[in-house]
């Protein structure tokens, strides 16, 4: 027989790599295999942005503010859905397990929560690039406008919104291992709580001052408002960036917390085995 | 001369409870299963083997009491024993999507299964899936689904192998094959199969020990034989009977002592 497993080489950041990699290898056969899953990563990102293309095209021949930063919107939709699509490519690819019944199978292999969340995150990452990159493309074809032209603050960003959007699919996932299948539509919603408070697409001082303070507390809004600093005041501002950073820290690591939480609930509740369709 | 102190069990329980706010799953269970043998938990739906079998996989936590797995304590250091034991069950599926190859492919990656193409080969011979391999899962029949799933819980060569119904969906020549592997398996390797079945014929083959569960607790054991013969019958079957239709022991046979008379701490609630 060729098979056994090492008791030694079960440990370690190798042996943690290997596992991470095969379940990005379980996402990787699954999309490989279903084209509907792979349109629907690009089918909204693309759409919105020719939406939002045309909206700012409109706008820039009735506002002298819309000319002069051109690409605001566009930018933003995009930079929007980086944040949606990491939170859904984390509950998503969570509810692929609850959806085929896995969850069973998985949580007795060696595989360590710490493990599966990686790859929930990795994948989530792979899921943004495929949905955004077409529609940043798509937008250079249609308005002659490229978001890579942001340059390196455009990176800061993505990485920023890409830790946000993990933050809340974990969360989600969460409460889908504690409440089941029935939670599912919160995968699709509970991002959304924070779009009007994160400035996407106007900026934070036409919030009240209360709301601003909450507004303050999301990494999303520090964003936005670096997004616009750039595209409209042509500067970076680092300051934003730290906020941004440190508010990431936190969300990050409480929501690994609350996913942890969860799974031992799961695991007291006896809720692993039950979790399907 | 000092005496060779026997090998510790395999699998060891001890005293362990499960409880749901009111519901008493599993009540105090204690039993210990040796290297190399076949055991199996027997009783009626809501007796609490799934229970059990969930808590020495830690899938399940309990509310008191201890599991040990290949000496490992499963409730602190359950990752050291995971890659060492193996798992397989109708009611968890393996993802539908992908091809019978493709999920041992994960799952090799998982367990951290060297040479995993020339393992996923071998199984798939010994287990008749070769010419399903290229399917997706979802595509297979019961039997060969099962079938999947064992190869899912084999792969890794366990020392510790549970299995709650092994040979559900497989037809008698399947069925029987698959209990011929499971024996040479286990005699080859030395390995433990903890088994949870409503076949006795199977469990009368495969396993020299025999728990049989009502209401969270193990109301009598012994090897199949013994039971057959305690209890006057033909059968496992029939025993199985007696026991989960609570017809005592010492209403057929005065001179015993049925297993319900043995105290009041025997009066546990099922789930």
């Amino acid at each position: 027989m060729s098979g056994r497993a090492a008791g030694a080489g079960t440990r370690g950041a190798f042996a943690t790599s290997r596992r991470i990699r095969a379940m990005v290898l379980r996402y990787v056969y699954l999309y490989r295999g279903s084209w509907p899953r792979i349109l629907e990563m690009a089918y909204w990102p693309t759409l919105q942005m020719i939406m939002w293309g045309f909206l700012t095209i409109f706008l820039a021949s009735k506002s002298g503010f819309f000319v002069q930063a051109a690409g605001v919107l566009i930018a933003a939709v995009l930079l929007w859905d980086v944040l949606f699509r990491a939170s859904l490519g984390v509950s998503l690819s969570f509810l692929e397990e609850m959806w085929s019944r896995n969850l069973g199978h998985l949580f007795v292999s060696p595989l360590r929560p710490g493990e599966f969340v990686a790859a929930l995150t990795l994948m989530s990452a792979i899921r943004v690039l495929i949905g955004v990159i077409p529609a940043a493309l798509l937008a250079i074809w249609l308005y002659a406008y490229s978001i890579f032209d942001m340059g390196l603050p455009l990176i800061a960003f993505f990485a920023n919104l890409q830790v946000m959007g993990w933050s809340f699919g974990l969360v989600v996932c969460g409460l889908l291992m504690r409440y089941g299948l029935g939670a599912e539509s919160i995968a699709w919603f509970a991002i959304f709580a924070v779009a009007p408070f994160s400035a996407i697409y106007y900026p934070l001082s036409v919030m009240p001052d209360w709301l601003q303070w909450i507004a303050g507390i999301l990494p999303s809004t520090h964003v936005f408002e670096g997004m616009r600093a750039v595209l409209v005041d042509e500067t970076f501002r680092t300051d934003l960036l730290i906020n941004a950073l440190a508010l990431n820290a936190a969300y990050l690591t409480v929501s690994v917390l609350v996913f942890l939480r969860f799974f031992r609930s799961a695991r007291e509740r006896g809720l692993i085995l039950q979790i399907g369709e | 001369m000092a005496r060779a102190e026997a090998p510790p069990p395999a699998i060891r329980v001890s005293k362990l409870t499960k409880s749901y706010d009111d519901v008493l799953a599993v009540n105090r269970l204690s039993f210990s299963v040796a290297e190399g043998t076949t055991a199996a938990l027997l009783g009626g739906n809501g007796a609490g083997k799934t229970t059990t079998i969930s808590m020495i996989l830690g899938l399940l936590l309990p509310t008191r009491g201890r599991v040990s797995v290949l000496g490992i304590d499963m409730l602190t250091h359950r990752y050291d024993a995971l890659p060492r034991m193996n798992f397989s069950s109708p009611y968890v599926d393996l993802p539908k999507r992908l091809t019978a190859r493709e999920n041992l492919k994960v799952y090799a990656g998982l367990y951290g299964i060297g040479r995993a193409a020339r393992r996923i080969g071998e199984l798939a011979e010994e287990l008749d899936l070769t010419a399903f391999m290229d399917r997706p899962s979802g595509t297979l029949s019961a039997g060969q689904r099962t079938r999947l799933a064992l190869a899912k819980a084999l792969l890794n060569e366990p020392d510790v192998l549970l299995l709650d119904e092994p040979t559900a969906s497989l037809d008698p020549d399947t069925g029987d094959r698959i209990r011929t592997y499971l024996e040479t398996y286990r005699d080859t390797r030395r390995a433990t199969i903890l088994l949870a079945s409503h076949n006795m014929a199977e469990v009368e083959r495969l396993c020299s020990r025999v728990m049989m569960m009502r209401a969270g607790r193990i109301v009598d054991q012994g090897s199949p034989a013994e039971l057959i013969r305690r209890y006057g019958r033909a059968n496992l079957e029939d025993v199985f009977l007696d026991i989960a239709r609570n017809r005592h022991l010492a209403d057929r046979h005065p001179d015993r002592k049925g297993p319900e008379q043995k105290g009041p701490e025997q009066k546990g609630r099922a789930a």
